[in-house]
């Protein structure tokens, strides 16, 4: 590598460093800037875990005050609907699903990016993987707990859950296994179970890290409980890679798997906007897209904030917004396909319902959706916006918003025309606005406390992509490198000892 | 560094993994059994106000179950006989008994307007449709059977105090309507004690079943399984019991 490269390294970690175009293999971007040692990554990233529990910052504090405040909300509203009865919604015939699903198919969307960025792209070797899976993974775990506290409550009578599950019981009665409602059962339960899993075992080894370091007894045995008795030795990580090896198989097709059983909900029935074959490759890119844009949301405040832009850097951000790029464009193809689809079939009904959807009663629904999903992620196109961070902040929080939109549209819009028009209905939310504000609550609530008390990246595996995990790593007294997998960053930062 | 966990700790992950099968063996089995009509609901026999015997009556004396019981073949419910009924004999039989006071005072030489409070013991609820006389004859000519009172009541006429004899329970329903044939019998015998098809019966009680259609439904929906045996659709509709 030439030293015109160490030159042109720009020191912000926001910029991009895109060096040594002349060596497009070695010549790759650190993952990690500013060249920190193993040592200096720890200290990042345990910074405010180890923080004694009085001093939790300020702002930390406020966050998990005010998810508290939602989550206690949530619980409150929760007791209301038990009481009640679904009656405290708008949902009535004809629009018999509304908020309550629109939710559900929005947070298990969300849950979709943790299991992405973990199996799949582990699996596939993307290395800047690690440094965004952790809270990814967590984000997925919490968003699917608020997905199923969706689910479980549109069941009105909260009680009766039970029923969803195959136990013996002496009604002689079972769950009806053609039904596409009771695949989502199973797998949603599967994919929060082993995402759980999956979270868990990588977390295993910085647990133990944070017990090494605890001073205070209940630190150590907290960490020490959760660390399992990790002791890094070479036969732990022997058995730690095997196990998330094979956790990632396990993953891969959930991520494509769950939210196609989702899009079954809608696609196994008969209702036009819902009755469409597209339906499962079309929800898999929406949830991926909309995971992505959470992650994004959660990520671009949370690495300024905890200190963390060496580690999570613009590469990172960039990555993220070209698969939202693609993701969002995928949807928008799906998008067109359906009025495609419902034009070329010639079926009146289909026509309808696509040409109400965009100029009917709920067309303002409709377009926030096509501008938040379709448009504002093609201007990642332009370099200077997907590295920008302010740029992927807005655009991600459209996608967002979009995305709720999407669920909105398909749910609702599809309902409000039934075949017999007297029964035509307009939907009006009543006190749905708090459930939703509930789950964000718990989601946010959990959130928070996982960015407090554990590590929100994962420090071992970011190590392992440091150029000081190459064993062919020979910066300390060579200036610059000349082994395989040298990074131009690796020369700038250790240069400096010889 | 100083151990943080004593040595007993390395046996957790077994304990954990044993305690939780347990526990979850411990929870189906309450929630199956020990939860279940199997558990809280066989076995009910209650202190009556008046020590009738059904052994004494029903057994010894053979008196048909439909002298007391006199609406089980024409309504819903099969009847708990009035005062007059007990004293239709009893006005001559054994009529200073002292364990018959408490009927001589309900009865007050016919003027009397308390009733016995006989305890309750056979209750299903109230979201379940059941009526005793489609059950004492159904299926049409040649197909009429019935089902006996003691395929659901057990044998009354050994019973000191009666107690309940079957759960009860849906899935006790379920696997009749299921499986009707072994519980059919011809409309003779609906309260013999003790009855025991021939194998002739046991043909013509897979005919039949053969014919019946499931509660609610108007037209039949039976279908023979590979063992052959006939099967209602019974679970089809819940509605049928559910109304």
């Amino acid at each position: 590598m030439s030293a015109t490269t160490e030159a042109t390294l720009p020191q912000d970690p926001n910029v991009r460093g895109d060096v040594s175009l002349d060596e497009p293999v070695k010549g790759r971007e650190a993952l990690v800037r500013g060249g920190h040692s193993f040592h200096e990554v720890t200290e990042m990233v345990l910074k405010v875990n180890e923080l004694p529990v009085a001093k939790t910052p300020n702002g930390l504090k406020f966050g998990i005050a005010l998810g508290g405040a939602g989550f206690a909300m949530f619980g409150g509203y929760i007791g209301y609907l038990f009481w009640m009865g679904p009656g405290i919604w708008g949902n009535n015939n004809p629009v018999g699903w509304a908020w309550d699903i629109v939710n559900f198919v929005f947070w298990v969307g969300i849950g979709h990016a943790g299991t992405l960025i973990s199996a799949i792209l582990y699996l596939f070797r993307q290395k800047w993987r690690t440094s965004i899976n952790r809270y990814a993974e967590a984000m997925t775990i919490f968003a699917v707990l608020a997905a199923s506290s969706c689910v479980a409550l549109h069941t009105g009578r909260i009680w009766m859950d039970f029923y969803l599950f195959p136990l013996p019981n002496q009604m002689g009665l079972w769950p009806n296994f053609r039904s596409p409602l009771e695949w989502d059962v199973f797998a949603v339960n599967t994919y929060l179970f082993v995402s759980l899993l999956f979270w868990f075992t990588g977390l295993v080894p910085d647990f133990a890290t944070l017990r090494d370091r605890a001073r205070v007894r209940w630190r150590q045995l907290f960490y020490g409980m959760l660390a399992l008795g990790w002791r890094g030795s070479t036969r732990h990580w022997v058995h730690y890679e095997k196990a998330y090896q094979i956790l990632a198989a396990f993953s891969a097709p959930l991520v494509l798997s769950v939210h196609t059983i989702v899009s079954f909900d809608f696609a196994v029935s008969q209702l036009p906007g819902w009755h469409t074959t597209i339906f499962p490759p079309y929800f898999v890119a929406g949830a991926i897209f909309s995971g992505f844009a959470m992650v994004q949301t959660l990520m671009l405040p949370a690495r300024a904030w905890l200190g963390l832009k060496d580690i999570v850097t613009v590469k990172h951000i960039e990555n993220m917004n070209k698969i939202i790029l693609l993701t969002g464009t995928l949807v928008g193809y799906a998008y067109a396909m359906e009025y495609f689809v419902a034009f070329y079939s010639g079926n009146e009904y289909e026509g309808f319902t696509f040409i109400n959807r965009s100029f009917g009663p709920y067309s303002w629904a409709y377009w926030t959706m096509v501008s938040c999903n379709v448009i504002s992620p093609q201007l990642f196109w332009f370099k200077k916006i997907r590295t920008s961070v302010a740029w992927s902040f807005v655009l991600a929080f459209f996608v967002n918003i979009g995305m709720w939109f999407e669920r909105f549209v398909i749910t609702v819009t599809s309902l409000h025309r039934d075949a017999l028009v007297s029964s035509w209905d307009y939907f009006v939310p009543v006190t749905e606005v708090f459930f939703l504000l509930g789950t964000f609550g718990l989601f946010f609530f959990l959130f928070l406390l996982f960015v407090r008390f554990f590590p929100v990246i994962a420090m071992a595996e970011v190590k392992s992509v440091m150029p000081q995990a190459n064993p062919h790593w020979e910066g300390y007294g060579h200036g610059a490198g000349h082994g395989p997998g040298q990074t131009a960053h690796a020369s700038a930062a250790h240069g400096a000892h010889s | 560094m100083a151990q943080i966990f004593p040595k007993w700790t390395n046996e957790t992950p077994r304990l954990i993994t044993v305690g939780s099968l347990a526990g979850l063996g411990v929870t189906i089995f309450a929630l199956y059994w020990w939860g279940s009509p199997w558990n809280t609901d066989v076995g009910y026999g209650p202190k009556q106000p008046v020590a009738y015997s059904h052994k004494l009556h029903a057994g010894d004396l053979k008196m048909d179950c439909r002298y007391c019981h006199a609406y089980v073949e024409r309504g819903p419910h099969a009847g708990v006989p009035p005062t007059q009924v007990c004293m239709n004999c009893h006005k001559q039989v054994k009529k200073d008994s002292p364990a018959l006071e408490l009927v001589r005072k309900s009865w007050d030489d016919g003027k009397g307007d308390t009733s016995i409070p006989w305890v309750r013991i056979h209750k299903i609820p109230d979201f379940g449709y059941f009526d005793h006389s489609a059950h004492m004859a159904f299926g049409t000519g040649e197909n009429r059977a019935a089902v006996g009172c003691e395929t659901c009541h057990g044998r009354i006429d050994m019973m000191e105090v009666v107690h309940q004899n079957q759960p009860l329970s849906m899935a006790w329903c379920i696997d009749c309507h299921n499986d009707p044939a072994p519980s059919i019998r011809p409309i003779a015998n609906i309260t013999s004690m003790g009855y025991r098809p021939d194998n002739m019966w046991k043909d013509k009680a897979q005919q039949i079943a053969a014919t019946l259609h499931p509660p609610g439904a108007l037209a039949s929906a039976m279908r023979t399984t590979a063992d052959g045996k006939t099967q209602t659709f019974a679970t089809a509709g819940c509605s049928g019991c559910h109304r």
